[in-house]
């Protein structure tokens, strides 16, 4: 057992997984594990194994090699009792066009042996927001609403685990943010495994982020870490009126500027990178305004989780 | 078996609301109808001559029947839900195929039924036959279905399905000449066993012979088991 399941609390512990189709490694041993209540962001390129690794979760293939427990239940060995347990929103949404959605809503619960089925499916469709369609037939709704309606297939029996592979895809940025609200909602209740591509989504709706390129992980933290751990310095942005060939001399004497580049192709913008953990902004705004150079912009740069996902990926990339 | 029924379930229902299953059901009938009027023009208060020639009939049809019921799932990406659900491979497969078969059943074999009541109207038919007719034409809707989800089960193109069934049930049909051609021996046997004519006749003809039912019975576990075999090969794929 792996050190982080040692407290007991971890629903899904994955260890060592390879799987390989015919002569190619999409897993590379790769290992996590999940806590119960936490959403966790899978993160990678496409081809990066991400679906695979949902795949082999809910037990709808095994792995080449390695261990999954889901609740403490092997997914090959027990996987009827794994499955019972998880809800699964394929990467395509598997609809039957031709039905209603609470003719599709009642199959997915027939499937799950849910007790209470009308009240579930109103549930279920309450929180995805698609309650006015139920007799819509599933081939009428947009992109948008037929993603909602897996999402309802997948909660439809209040599982314990919810496995979502890229459910915010072909959503418009409204639909989006109810996803993402939803997907917030339901932490603490469930555990909750959603994999992406667009990184915003990640670090606004999960606890903490798996990158995972070509097979094997390679950065597990929370999203300010992961920030943290890529970034060795402050960066500032300053803007001027005007751009003076003494401006980064004269403010590198700042202590604690490490340094000052005029940004390419702008008038009067300098972007300055100070030493971690220090905020040199009063400084540097002092000695704008004592030289008299016009300040008309002093700002933090955040290092987006696109630049560390950049970063960390490419860098495995030249590794190899 | 509530699984089971799940699958069937959803199955009858997809029938009820598909023009294809409709359109071949009326194509079906409306043959089917005339050469039962055929057959009684010639004063014959029997379904004895209907009967074979809807045979080659059915083997048109049945691929068309058949060639979506899990190429459909897989091309859709449904099969995924189905298979990640808490249910067995072949619990899918049974349902499917049990859903087939009520829907044949309920649409083309219950129509069909008025042809006895024609019969019994206007003529003395004798009953024997005509109860072993339907039943052969059920073991052999059976037969028939259970090929065509097997083909289903080993593509997502529907036509690539329907090709192979069909090519499966003509080979079963020539089976039949194989065995004229080859004369007495293990040659011959083993196409008169495989043929499928030949088996299905004899309920028309009114016998109900334990090798028939035997092989349907046998046809239909082989080609259940291997659609099921098809699905479980995403494991070792």
């Amino acid at each position: 057992m792996p050190d982080s399941s040692a407290n007991g609390t971890a629903t899904i512990v994955v260890q060592d997984l390879v799987k390989s189709y015919g002569g190619y490694d999409a897993l590379r041993g790769v290992s996590f594990d999940v806590q119960k209540g936490e959403v966790l962001g899978f993160l990678g390129p496409n081809g990066a194994g991400k679906t695979t690794t949902m795949r082999i979760l809910t037990g709808y293939m095994p792995p080449s090699a390695g261990q999954v427990t889901v609740a403490g239940f092997d997914v090959f060995d027990d996987s009827m009792e794994v499955r019972k347990r998880i809800g699964y929103l394929p990467e395509s949404v598997p609809l039957y066009t031709e039905m209603s959605v609470w003719d599709y809503l009642d199959f997915a619960a027939r499937l799950r042996r849910v007790n209470n089925r009308d009240d579930a499916i109103e549930r279920a469709m309450e929180m995805t927001n698609i309650g006015d369609k139920a007799d819509w037939l599933i081939g009428k709704l947009s992109k948008g609403q037929r993603q909602r309606v897996g999402i309802a297939q997948a909660l439809v029996h209040d599982p314990e685990i919810l496995i979502l592979d890229e459910p915010t895809i072909g959503l418009d940025p409204k639909q989006i943010i109810e996803i993402r609200k939803l997907i917030k909602s339901l932490a603490g209740d469930h555990t909750v495994i959603l994999s992406t591509h667009i990184l915003p989504e990640v670090s606004q709706t999960c606890t903490r982020i798996l990158i995972i390129n070509q097979g094997k992980i390679v950065a597990e933290d929370t999203p300010e870490r992961l920030i943290g751990r890529v970034r060795r310095a402050e960066h500032v942005h300053l803007q001027v009126v005007k751009s003076a060939p003494e401006i980064p001399a004269e403010l590198e004497k700042i202590q604690g500027v490490l340094s000052v580049q005029p940004k390419e192709g702008t008038q009067g913008e300098y972007e300055i990178e100070t030493i971690q953990g220090t905020d040199r902004r009063a400084e540097i705004a002092q000695a704008v305004v004592q030289r008299g150079w016009g300040l008309l912009e002093l700002r933090p740069v955040s290092l987006s989780l696109e630049d560390v996902f950049l970063k960390l990926t490419t860098t495995e990339e030249v590794e190899q | 078996m509530t699984n089971v029924w799940t699958i069937t379930w959803r199955e009858l229902k997809t029938y009820f609301v598909s023009p294809l299953a409709y359109i071949l059901s009326f194509v079906w009938l409306f043959l089917a109808g005339i050469f039962f009027w055929l057959s009684v023009s010639n004063r014959d208060a029997s379904m004895r001559g209907v009967f074979p020639t809807l045979l080659f009939l059915f083997w048109l049809l049945a691929p068309l029947l058949t060639m979506r019921l899990l190429a459909e799932e897989q091309r859709m990406g449904t099969l995924e839900l189905l298979l990640t659900a808490p249910l067995h491979d072949w619990q899918v497969v049974i349902g499917k195929f049990l859903g087939n078969l009520i829907w044949y059943a309920a649409l083309v074999i219950l129509p069909m039924l008025s042809y006895v009541v024609i019969l019994v109207r206007y003529g003395s038919p004798d009953y024997g036959p005509l109860v072993t007719g339907y039943l052969g034409m059920l073991f052999m809707g059976a037969a028939c279905f259970s090929i065509g989800l097997f083909t289903s089960s080993l593509t997502q193109n529907q036509v690539i399905s329907a090709v192979l069934s069909f090519a499966i049930l003509i080979l079963l049909w020539i089976s039949d000449f194989v065995s004229n051609f080859a004369g007495p021996g293990m040659i011959s046997d083993i196409g008169n066993y495989l043929s499928i004519t030949r088996h299905y006749n004899d309920f028309f003809n009114g016998v109900i012979n334990s090798t028939d039912i035997i092989y349907t019975l046998c046809v239909v576990a082989i080609s259940l088991f291997l659609a099921t075999q098809t699905l479980q090969s995403r494991r070792w794929r």
